[in-house]
């Protein structure tokens, strides 16, 4: 029976200090042989220290359609930010 | 309880979208106006949001033509990597051959993001039904060819991609960005080896003058028909699929490439190429329209042996996918049911 190599999503990190990050994905059979195919794939000029591996299906996305109810409470929230509130030009270290 | 609130309200949404105001419910006209909106407003669609079918489908056909031509792509190149003239022209073969498959790799798993089937476009390839870039059916005759392809091919691809960097669907854009960092290497590495032929022996520049003259027209071509024959253009840039027409593109090419060529010492053929003050472009002559679509019509020099060598690359790689894929299996298993498989065994 024939049967596609499933799907895994590749997370690099450039270098210590950074957070991993998503730079695509690839076809492997397992974890393994997706760590060494992301290697060749997504590393061959010095652009990782460190792979994450994933198989896609295991990743669970929310859904842009519920953007709204989920990021828009959020958005008035303006007191959350510093610039929210003034600080009198004499004072500094703040 | 923020995430119970959250979960209420979008059930709420999803169930009750009846007590929703007229305003809110979506119709797939103002659907395709929202998405029409954001392209204009440069925001980057990206797979989960809703798009046009005709918009995945372009971008199907685009990105896994784009894919394809990289894979094969690899096979005029490749013909040359056991006879480079020395170990380091070898090492550096080898590595750009290397990045076109890696080239492709990004550029299919882009297509998946959009719904799209590894191993189905793999035999669209195959069975003809998908094309590749016309070029990459021109043999590869001398040594010099291989700067010549470096600099006019890529550097053709790379007028291109630049553009495409900035494409309106995010995963093709992210990888194009990659892409582009890449091929520089490829121009530069066809520049130089174009230069150490052109300032080589009078053969060595015979060779380079050679490569020029049946590279240069099919650079030309790679850009695609004139905008006044194009069929996908308009609707690509209404979308910022594309966002310069094949001419513009061609034209920035030739403005590129002209003094680079000189700087070889190097004649490009054609006999009605000037610099047009007014334009500010170089005028160029005509372009052998019926020597495009023959080739891409399956008659080139190399289409048939391009096709033959991938089909037989799937066909005698298939035991070992299906081998591998077993054997993964295999050790799954052993790890669930640990005595289970010693039995078995």
């Amino acid at each position: 029976m024939k049967k596609e190599w499933p799907l895994w999503e590749i997370f690099i990190r450039s270098k210590s200090g950074l957070n991993h990050k998503h730079v695509g994905s690839l076809h492997a059979t397992d974890a393994e042989m997706a760590l060494e195919n992301a290697r060749d794939l997504y590393t061959r000029r010095n652009e990782g220290v460190s792979i994450w591996v994933v198989e896609s299906k295991h990743i669970t996305a929310s859904d842009p359609d519920d953007s709204d109810p989920l990021f828009e409470p959020a958005r008035d929230k303006v007191y959350r930010h510093p610039t929210f509130y003034t600080v009198p030009d004499n004072v500094s270290h703040m | 309880m923020f995430a119970t609130l959250i979960k209420i309200r979008l059930h709420l949404q999803r169930n009750f979208c009846f007590l929703l105001q007229p305003y809110q419910i979506m119709t797939s006209v103002n659907l395709e106006a929202i998405f029409q909106s954001k392209i204009d407003d440069e925001v980057k669609i990206e797979p989960k949001d809703w798009m046009p079918d005709a918009y995945r489908k372009t971008l199907i056909r685009q990105i896994s033509q784009h894919a394809h031509s990289e894979i094969v792509g690899m096979l005029p190149e490749g013909n040359w990597i056991t006879r480079a003239p020395s170990l380091r022209r070898k090492l550096i073969l080898l590595a750009k051959v290397q990045d076109e498959a890696g080239h492709g790799l990004y550029l299919y798993s882009a297509a998946e993001t959009l719904g799209a089937d590894r191993d189905e476009l793999v035999q669209q390839l195959l069975t003809g039904k998908a094309k590749y870039s016309s070029i990459f059916n021109y043999p590869t005759l001398n040594w010099a060819d291989i700067g010549a392809i470096g600099w006019l091919v890529d550097g053709a691809a790379i007028t291109n991609q630049v553009m495409l960097t900035r494409t309106s669907y995010g995963p093709y854009a992210r990888a194009m960005v990659r892409i582009c960092k890449e091929e520089s290497f490829h121009q530069r590495q066809g520049y130089e080896l174009m230069m150490a032929m052109s300032f080589g022996s009078p053969e060595q520049k015979a060779m380079a003058q050679d490569a020029l003259n049946r590279w240069w027209w099919p650079a030309l071509m790679m850009f695609g028909p004139h905008d006044s024959e194009s069929t996908h253009s308009d609707q690509a840039s209404k979308w910022k699929i594309k966002r310069k027409s094949n001419d513009e593109l061609r034209q920035n090419f030739v403005d590129v490439t002209v003094p680079q060529a000189e700087y070889l010492g190097l004649t490009v053929p054609d006999p009605d190429l000037r610099w047009n003050e007014e334009r500010g472009h170089y005028d160029f002559g005509k372009i052998n329209w019926d020597e495009f679509w023959n080739v891409v019509k399956g008659n080139g020099p190399c289409n048939r042996q391009r096709i033959q060598a991938r089909t037989k690359a799937y066909e005698d790689g298939a035991w070992v996918r299906e081998a591998a894929m077993a054997h993964a299996e295999k050790k799954e298993q052993r790890k669930l049911q640990p005595e289970a498989a010693v039995k078995a065994a």
